[in-house]
């Protein structure tokens, strides 16, 4: 399996949203509906502050509970690798994929009828090309790429700097990387 | 992933004008996939700020698809912000204005009639030239603000007059700019001439970037995080650059000045700051070394709360990164009335630091030097925009909103109509909702010129809709920056419903006003084609890569002890203002004291988000998602005296019994618990922005108390101060 990460860093990632219109875009996502979000969390009492700023999404994972739940194959890894998609003519909409997934990253219906996500951008992927997210982002906070192999910027970066995953205790192996 | 994939793609798509159908294999998984059908790309530069980024729409089999920024153009470095992104939302807003509207008076009953062009154009050119014939045309001003403008400057003054003004002086920067212009002869600009992305250390004096997105601006910041630059962020709010920030300076407001002031004491006094930059390029250094003496940190710390350790600490961090140490002039600088001062002290700490001029500090700009299409000359005129100031704001090299409004009420009034271009008046111009009334009342006509209803319209004789910058031509955008370069504007869409482009409209004002010889030409690219080709390019080209560069002619940077002549009168960098001095103003800064709060008030304190532009944005799908509504910033200790809950609507009442709309509260320590805080633009009442309408609380009507800066005239806005009122059930 070919691994795609996605790794934010946080110390420069000012939280204006821009990732989320971009994805909008892009993805021609209807009215109410997005597939990144960005939240803020501040720790402290004034003036002792600190401030973080994570735009998340579907993490991707490498054990994604989504896919082994889905009753009709409609989650799914694109081709082979961790990239998860949801196949839109075999989803039933059970939902049992939203209840599975500890991120909260599965869009609660489409309106075409079956439950939507973050596709890391596999259309602009196989062309060579940063998800819309990332290539979007004016802080430059954003890398995607290949984690398998060691001299693409992702590795680069989680060998050398400090970084967290979300819910790491799931087990389900989030390819959503940020930097702290 | 490789950049060096992403911009070989581009190249792709800026020599190849665009188009070939991208065939993708199928649907296999059953996710419609984005660009499959023929993608078709054409430049813009985007209006949704005044940033005007250049840009590239996307169309997908004609249908609208997205706008992503131009890989060549400085001011967006391939990057859209998040309402540049967001951009097709003004294109698709279904309550856009549709046709042209005419008020009218049906027994007392007034309301807006649809009337076709030849009637609104008609009935205005008639007024216009009443006006001139009994009161002469420059009793006729331009409100405007954006990249329009420049048609109706230009049917302005081929009408005669001299009288526009923006609310981008003296609402915004115009303080920043006098105060530059005093000490260095030249201003900031816009886009502003700060080198960040080589700075070692910037100093941010309550300049929130970040949630203040104009583009470069912020991209070359996050460059400056990127190379762990160390950032000194002066701000009673934690805001999101100050929780970057090496330094968090939480000031007590108000207070700004005693703290520059103490930086340049510890500069000069610790014999820190740049000593043959000084004696070489400045003037007035003994006299400013003399009136910091006591102005000692420890002098500083009860009147700003910042621990003397702390502004002696951050003076050295600057002192030792210099000069590539850029403190930062900021944006939006309308604050206490003592405006023009405080940025006169941010532009002498330069100087100290030897800033202005090198790398990490302050660029100089150039532009193209772009011909203007041969017209007539305009008419001389003898009245200025400046007469409404009646002799006060000597240094207000630009109109001053508030003044205008002033000289417009009362039958003497200097302007008798007014044109009113994409400038929503009564969300922008503090303190004038009850003026505007009365402005209205007083004059003969006022024409709005917009894309959508905004307040503005409401108040007017005839509203005129453009069309927006997605669908229309406009002028060529000639910004000074780092790299010269001339960028087009072009319509990727026909215009929507009946709305037509600002040059259009001007023209056809223009041609009923028998000024047809202004505008000798049947289309605008007549005039982009000629200007093109003046300076080696054309009409064609543009239309494929959308934006050209050109050689610098002159240096970026001084160089190593180069002689330099300032535009001033002492031919220096004037730490002494000469100019100040002979007007009879401080030709030094100093620190005053400003209102303090009641019990029981806080102090109003507003800002950006990085959702959205001024008032203009609200109404747009995709940013009213993800920001729908602003929320008041309340310190946790204050929300407990009040009993306020975080989510729940209260309104804010000021200190002259202004009650603003219900908005939410957001509980936060990221506040002071001596002020609150709002995002700007909120709290629409215009029932025609059917999504905006009734969200939120407007901060520019709580601001009735005023601070005009005696020097140019800068509507100070931060001493003001709300209370909490609760939301009747």
């Amino acid at each position: 399996m070919t691994r795609y990460a996605m790794v934010i860093d946080t110390l420069v990632c000012i939280g204006c949203g821009d990732c989320v219109t971009a994805c909008k875009a892009e993805n021609q996502m209807p009215d109410g509906l997005t597939r990144d979000w960005v939240v803020e969390k501040t720790t402290g009492e004034y003036p002792n502050l600190s401030t973080e700023f994570r735009s998340e999404r579907c993490n991707h994972c490498s054990h994604a509970t989504c896919v082994y739940v889905c009753p009709t194959g409609a989650s799914h890894y694109w081709r082979d690798t961790n990239i998860v998609l949801v196949d839109g003519g075999k989803c039933t909409g059970c939902k049992a994929c939203i209840a599975s997934c500890p991120y909260d990253a599965r869009l609660i219906m489409h309106p075409e009828g079956y439950v939507d996500k973050c596709t890391f951008c596999h259309h602009r992927v196989e062309k060579g090309l940063d998800p819309a997210c990332v290539s979007t982002c004016p802080t430059h906070c954003m890398y995607f790429g290949v984690l398998d192999d060691p001299a693409s910027e992702v590795s680069r970066l989680l060998r050398t700097r400090n970084y967290k995953t979300l819910l790491q205790e799931t087990g389900n192996q989030p390819n959503v990387y940020y930097l702290t | 992933m490789k950049r060096r994939e992403f911009l070989k793609t581009s190249a792709f798509i800026g020599a190849g004008a665009i188009a070939a159908p991208v065939l993708m294999g199928g649907c296999a998984s059953g996710v419609r996939r984005p660009g499959n059908g023929e993608v078709t790309v054409s430049p813009t530069i985007c209006d949704i700020c005044f940033w005007k980024c250049a840009g590239l729409v996307y169309k997908d089999d004609g249908r609208p698809w997205k706008v992503v920024g131009n890989p060549n153009d400085l001011h967006s470095r391939g990057r859209l912000c998040t309402r540049g992104t967001s951009g097709l939302g003004a294109y698709e807003d279904r309550d856009r204005l549709k046709t042209p509207l005419l008020r009218v008076d049906d027994n007392g009953e007034q309301s807006f009639k649809s009337v076709t062009w030849d009637e609104a154009l008609d009935y205005i050119a008639a007024k216009l030239q009443k006006l001139a014939a009994d009161h002469g045309p420059e009793k006729l001003a331009l409100f405007s603000h954006g990249s329009g403008g420049g048609h109706f400057r230009h049917l302005l003054k081929a009408f005669g007059s001299n009288s526009y003004v923006a609310p981008s002086f003296a609402q915004c920067r115009g303080a920043r700019e006098v105060a530059f212009k005093l000490t260095y002869g030249e201003g900031i600009g816009s886009p502003d001439r700060t080198d960040m992305e080589h700075s070692r250390c910037i100093a941010l004096i309550g300049s929130h970037l970040g949630e203040n997105l104009h583009n470069s601006q912020v991209q070359t910041f996050a460059t400056a995080l990127h190379n762990k630059a160390k950032l000194i962020t002066v701000d009673p709010r934690f805001s999101v650059a100050a929780g970057k920030s090496d330094y968090w300076l939480p000031i007590k407001p108000g207070t700004d000045i005693a703290l520059l002031l103490a930086w340049m004491h510890v500069l000069i006094y610790e014999d820190l700051y740049d000593h043959d930059y000084v004696k070489r390029y400045s003037h007035g250094f003994s006299a400013l070394k003399e009136h910091v003496e006591h102005f000692t940190p420890e002098w500083a710390y009860p009147i700003t709360t910042i621990p003397a350790a702390q502004i002696r600490e951050s003076a050295h961090v600057m002192a030792a990164n210099a000069p590539a140490t850029l403190v930062h002039p900021g944006r939006h600088v309308a604050w206490y009335g003592d405006d023009t001062q405080r940025l006169r002290a941010v532009a002498i700490l330069n100087a100290l630091l030897g800033s202005w001029g090198k790398p990490g500090g302050y660029y100089m700009q150039e532009k193209v030097n772009l011909p203007k299409y041969p017209v007539p000359e305009y008419p001389k005129i003898t009245a200025r925009v400046q007469d409404a100031n009646k002799g006060k704001y000597p240094e207000a090299y630009a109109g001053v909103s508030t003044a205008m409004f002033d000289a417009s009420i009362g039958p003497d009034a200097l302007y008798k109509a007014w044109i009113v271009y994409g400038t929503n008046l009564p969300l922008t111009v503090p303190g004038v909702v009850g003026r505007l009334q009365e402005a209205v009342d007083s004059l003969d006509l006022l024409v709005a010129i917009d894309i959508q209803p905004a307040e503005i319209t409401g108040y007017a004789d005839v509203v005129l809709p453009e069309c927006t910058y997605l669908e229309r031509y406009d002028t060529l955008r000639n910004s000074a920056e780092k790299q010269p370069s001339l960028a087009l504007r072009m319509p990727a869409f026909k215009p929507k419903y009946d709305t037509k482009p600002g040059w259009w409209i001007a023209k056809q004002l223009g041609e009923r006003l028998g000024l047809g010889e202004y505008f000798p030409w049947q289309d605008y690219k007549e005039v982009l084609e000629w200007q093109l080709k003046q300076v080696g390019s054309s009409l064609a080209e543009m239309q494929k890569i959308g934006l050209k560069t050109f050689p610098r002619k002159t240096p970026l940077y001084f160089s190593e002890g180069e002689d330099i002549e300032f535009n001033t009168p002492t031919g220096k960098i004037e730490l002494y203002s000469t100019q100040l001095a002979k007007l009879g103003f401080d030709p030094l800064p100093k620190y005053t004291v400003h209102q303090e709060p009641q019990p029981g008030y806080y102090r109003l304190n507003y800002g950006r988000a990085p959702a959205h532009t001024f008032g203009r944005t609200q109404n747009n799908k995709y940013l009213f998602e993800i920001m729908p509504e602003n929320v008041v910033w309340v310190h946790p200790r204050v929300a407990r005296e009040w009993g306020l809950e975080n989510g729940r609507y209260v309104k804010l009442k000021n200190q002259d019994g202004v009650e603003s709309n219900h908005i939410r509260v957001r509980v936060t320590e990221r506040i002071r618990p001596d002020s609150v805080f709002l995002a700007h633009g909120f709290g629409h009442t215009a029932a025609g922005l059917r999504l905006a309408n009734g969200r939120g609380a407007d901060d520019t009507s709580l601001i009735t108390n005023i601070q005009h800066d005696p020097i140019m005239g800068a509507s100070g806005m931060r001493a003001n101060f709300v209370t909490f009122v609760e939301e009747e059930v």
